[in-house]
């Protein structure tokens, strides 16, 4: 099936963005189709490079850009949103891009389910 | 392809998407954001049902006045939905009079509805979006 | 549906509107904070089991086990993230975050 996959809130401060990690990995690994990943409110901020999270613990950003690079899951950061919480992209972990609000519709027509974490 | 069929192949395009509003305004961006996705889905003429449930009614409240807390207001906006032919505005009716507001108090008209009827909704939807 | 409920009862009113806006039979699966309403003892548990009552309830195993959280109230049926995606591969989904 094709699931589309919706994070709403930013890394770290909740736990929606290691939710939705754990469920793409799942659905993947079931062999299940992921439309795209997108990132609205402070959910773009998932896609920053300029973090520098503790090493003894998930890097969350790496772990997008891995699913983007390796898995070629489309992950996209509402460019709205993004320009609101200084998310550029010249800034973006590789893997991962910014773009319009017409992808999550796009995103919700096309898949078979719609899943948001937030 | 004859009309006929030219029809049925649209309308299998057509997905219901619910937006449910959950949200105060202004205390957070939750509400005005949602609002925005809700504009930008509109140009994709799919079957598009707005529901304002618990603190979301507030966001449609008029007389709205954000100068004071420096908050651009977005209640001006929600006239806009009638011209990107959103009609199905619903709003709960239950979390209306809990907390003490009427349909007089609206910046648009809306259709109330039971939480029963919007639970059946909610199992109608192809996708449903929450904020 | 299956409602996904991601908020502590105790501090948020997620649980309350999802099992308002459920229809009868629908599966609810209760995930990060949310499975803090399938411990017993507390002052939700007669309010979970009404919810039991009518629709299905389930609650993520990883995050009982982050939060400490043994026994689960009878009727709560704990599954990881392949029964989340098994739940999903079998109904739409409505997340009350």
């Amino acid at each position: 099936m094709k699931f589309a996959i919706q994070v709403l809130e930013g890394p770290y401060t909740h736990q929606a963005s290691d939710s939705a990690y754990s469920f793409v990995k799942a659905a993947l690994d079931k062999g299940h189709e992921i439309v795209r990943i997108f990132f609205y409110h402070d959910g773009v901020i998932n896609v920053t490079d300029k973090a520098d999270p503790p090493q003894d613990d998930r890097n969350i950003y790496n772990q997008w850009a891995e699913l983007g690079k390796e898995k070629k899951i489309d992950i996209v950061a509402c460019i709205a949103a993004s320009k609101r919480r200084g998310i550029v992209d010249s800034n973006i972990v590789e893997g991962t891009r910014i773009s319009g609000l017409g992808q999550l519709t796009d995103m919700a027509i096309e898949a078979d389910r719609l899943v948001t974490f937030g | 392809m004859n009309e006929q069929e030219t029809t049925e192949q649209n309308d299998e395009n057509i997905k219901k998407i619910m937006f449910l509003m959950r949200k105060a305004p202004h205390g957070s961006i939750y509400s005005y954001e949602g609002l925005e996705t809700v504009l930008i889905v509109a140009a994709y003429d799919q079957d598009v049902t707005m529901a304002f449930i618990g603190d979301g009614v507030f966001a449609l409240v008029k007389d709205q006045d954000t100068d004071d807390i420096g908050i651009k207001g977005f209640i001006k906006t929600y006239p806009v939905l009638e011209q990107y032919e959103i009609e199905k505005v619903y709003v709960d009716r239950q979390s209306m009079t809990e907390r003490g507001l009427t349909v007089d108090d609206f910046a648009i008209d809306v259709i109330v509805k039971d939480s029963d009827e919007i639970a059946t909704l909610i199992e109608d939807q192809h996708a449903v979006i929450s904020y | 549906m299956l409602h996904t409920v991601s908020k502590s009862p105790f501090s948020h009113s997620a649980l309350d509107e999802c099992a308002k806006f459920a229809t009868k039979g629908s599966p609810i699966l209760l995930i990060e904070d949310g499975v803090l309403a399938a411990k017993p003892g507390t002052k939700y548990e007669e309010k979970l089991k009404a919810v039991i009552e009518k629709n299905s309830v389930y609650a993520l195993l990883p995050d009982i086990k982050a939060r400490g959280i043994g026994k689960l109230i009878d009727g709560v049926k704990p599954i990881g993230y392949d029964g989340f995606v098994e739940l999903v591969e079998q109904h739409k989904v409505v997340s009350w975050v």
